[in-house]
């Protein structure tokens, strides 16, 4: 029930972003979701694409610095009070939230929230028996 | 194994006396020809014949950088032109360069010493020597070629650049020696990874690495990234190019001076006193046996300590520490000295730094910044902000606490800083002159 996603080390400079983009553009990686952490100096660039392995390559032949990492997809039902409810669970369980982002899913209208734990099993432990909607990678990946 | 049995295990008292001989007909020479030394003698009243002893030479003024530039081209050759028969010169980052002029005989002892170093390095007949020290004006190139055939091995002239070239004629031509500075062999393992060539896979065997200041972190680097023994090698052009010393490969520790054509001194460098034999300081050398250019008691800037203990190799001929590195590339920031080496020392001892790294000095509201480049690798890279945060602030520690100075560290991509293929510029200094 894992998603994977892959982060790339973004330098802050003019033009690295549009240089990811256009690399994986120019070799038909189509970008799911995304996120940008910045600090001053450099930035990470999370993204979960269609053909993770391929977009790993191109990037590092491209001469970035990336790895993959394994995060978790969540359904939340598109309303108030809907991620109130999911980080009561986890919080309640002592799951830590490393980082998150979310996006909303076109066809069924739910928020997609993506997370990272420091625990990722226990984490989708937690979210299955509280009845939580756990996404599959192969959902994101072909949104 | 040694080159020259005789004179490289020479007794200390006969390598003394055999220099004091050699010395005194030097400043004989020089004072008769040369009108710049005949002034520096008058100046303080020595005669060349009231040197008796070795430490009488401490009564002769020191020869600069600056003498060269201000003799420039010929002025301070000892030999007519029609008795040079090469010409070199400094690179001379600023203003005119040095030049330099060797007689046959002095080419003759040049390859002697370089042939000496090579063996000491652990090459021999029988090795392909893969040459990719700069040929031209640069000592580099020229210099190692000469001793390399002396010693009966294959050498190929590559000089510097073209790395893919210079990886492919490793493979087919079986290179087992590698001469260049020490940051460019970090930069072939690098190409080679790009390539898909295994570089453990070469047969290459020993390195010989000189032209700019290195730290022992760096060898580790070199001898694990490339798979090979890593041999330092001392020189300047002022006094001869490659091979003033060198490392031997049985100790790895301390360059071997060639004694019976230099003698060595180390000073305060702010007094000019003699320092004990052991303490850290300035080297001074006085060249005894060359005729073109010789230089007396040249000040070179680079900064070490003399190693008297005898050395497991049975050369008797004594050791100077691996330079800490060259006084003039001594950074002074808020008043504290730091060598560009000692910051190489501590990010090689972080795990995950790449040794491939820039200091940008920088001026701002008259407080002099340091900015610490840091290439971040796939083994560093993490994709929470907080590790990498961390991973700053290690670093920025480190040199706080073992240097005693406050940076900044900024992370940059991976090879963007950029490489050399000669020697490595480490520095960037954009405070006001």
């Amino acid at each position: 029930m894992k998603v994977t996603q892959i982060s790339i080390f973004i330098e802050n400079k003019s033009g690295r972003l549009a240089e990811v983009s256009r690399l994986l553009g120019e070799n038909g990686v189509n970008i799911r979701a995304l996120s940008l952490a910045d600090t001053s100096d450099f930035g990470i660039l999370r993204l979960i694409v269609d053909k993770t392995d391929l977009a790993k390559k191109t990037l590092k032949e491209g001469g970035f610095t990336v790895s993959k990492t394994e995060v978790v997809a969540v359904e939340v039902p598109d309303r108030p009070g809907g991620l109130a409810s999911i980080l009561k669970v986890l919080d309640e369980a002592s799951v830590n939230v490393e980082y998150m982002y979310a996006f909303v899913e076109r066809s069924a209208g739910n928020a997609v929230i993506i997370f990272r734990f420091d625990d990722v099993d226990q984490a989708i432990k937690v979210l299955q028996e509280n009845n939580i909607t756990v996404l599959p990678g192969e959902r994101i990946y072909g949104i | 194994m040694i080159w020259n049995d005789e004179f490289e295990t020479l007794p200390r008292e006969a390598i003394e006396s055999l220099q004091l001989k050699r010395l005194q007909q030097t400043l004989e020479k020089v004072y008769a020809t040369v009108p710049f030394y005949r002034q520096q003698f008058d100046k303080v009243g020595v005669m060349p014949e009231q040197i008796k002893s070795l430490d009488d030479l401490r009564r002769i003024p020191f020869t600069l950088k600056q003498d060269m530039r201000d003799n420039y081209p010929y002025g301070l050759f000892a030999t007519p032109l029609d008795q040079i028969v090469r010409i070199h010169a400094s690179s001379g980052t600023t203003g005119k360069p040095t030049v330099v002029g060797y007689t046959r005989r002095d080419i003759d002892n040049w390859t002697e010493m370089m042939a000496r170093s090579f063996t000491a390095a652990g090459a021999h007949r029988g090795d392909v020597i893969h040459n990719a020290y700069g040929y031209g004006l640069f000592t580099g190139g020229l210099g190692a070629h000469y001793g390399a055939e002396k010693i009966g091995a294959s050498v190929i002239p590559m000089s510097g650049g073209n790395s893919k070239k210079q990886l492919m004629i490793m493979q087919d031509f079986g290179s087992t020696v590698l001469t260049c500075t020490p940051s460019y062999s970090l930069y072939l393992a690098e190409i080679a990874a790009e390539e898909g060539i295994d570089i453990h896979s070469l047969k290459l065997r020993v390195g010989i690495f000189g032209a700019e200041p290195w730290s022992e972190k760096m060898r580790d680097e070199i001898q694990e990234k490339v798979g090979i023994k890593a041999i330092d090698i001392y020189g300047l052009s002022e006094i001869l190019g490659p091979g003033v010393g060198i490392e031997c490969i049985e100790a790895q520790a301390g360059l071997h001076i060639w004694e019976d054509h230099f003698i060595i001194e180390i000073i305060d460098p702010d007094t000019g006193e003699v320092l004990p034999v052991g303490e850290q300081g300035e080297l001074v050398i006085t060249t005894i046996t060359k005729e073109g250019i010789p230089m007396i008691r040249y000040r070179t800037r680079d900064i070490t300590r003399i190693i008297a203990e005898p050395c497991i190799c049975g050369r008797t001929h004594r050791r100077l520490q691996r330079m800490s590195g060259r006084s003039d590339d001594m950074l002074i920031i808020r008043g504290v000295n730091v060598f560009p080496s000692q910051i190489e020392s501590v990010l090689m001892d972080i795990e995950g730094v790449e040794p491939h790294y820039q200091l940008i000095v920088d001026r701002e509201e008259n407080l002099d910044t340091l900015e610490v480049q840091v290439e971040v690798n796939e083994k560093a890279f993490s994709d929470e902000i907080k590790v990498l945060q961390k991973l700053s602030r290690t670093i920025q520690d480190s040199i706080k606490d073992i240097l005693g100075i406050s940076c900044r560290i900024r992370l940059v991509e991976p090879k963007t800083i950029a490489r050399s293929e000669g020697k490595a510029k480490r520095v960037i200094d954009n405070r006001p002159k």
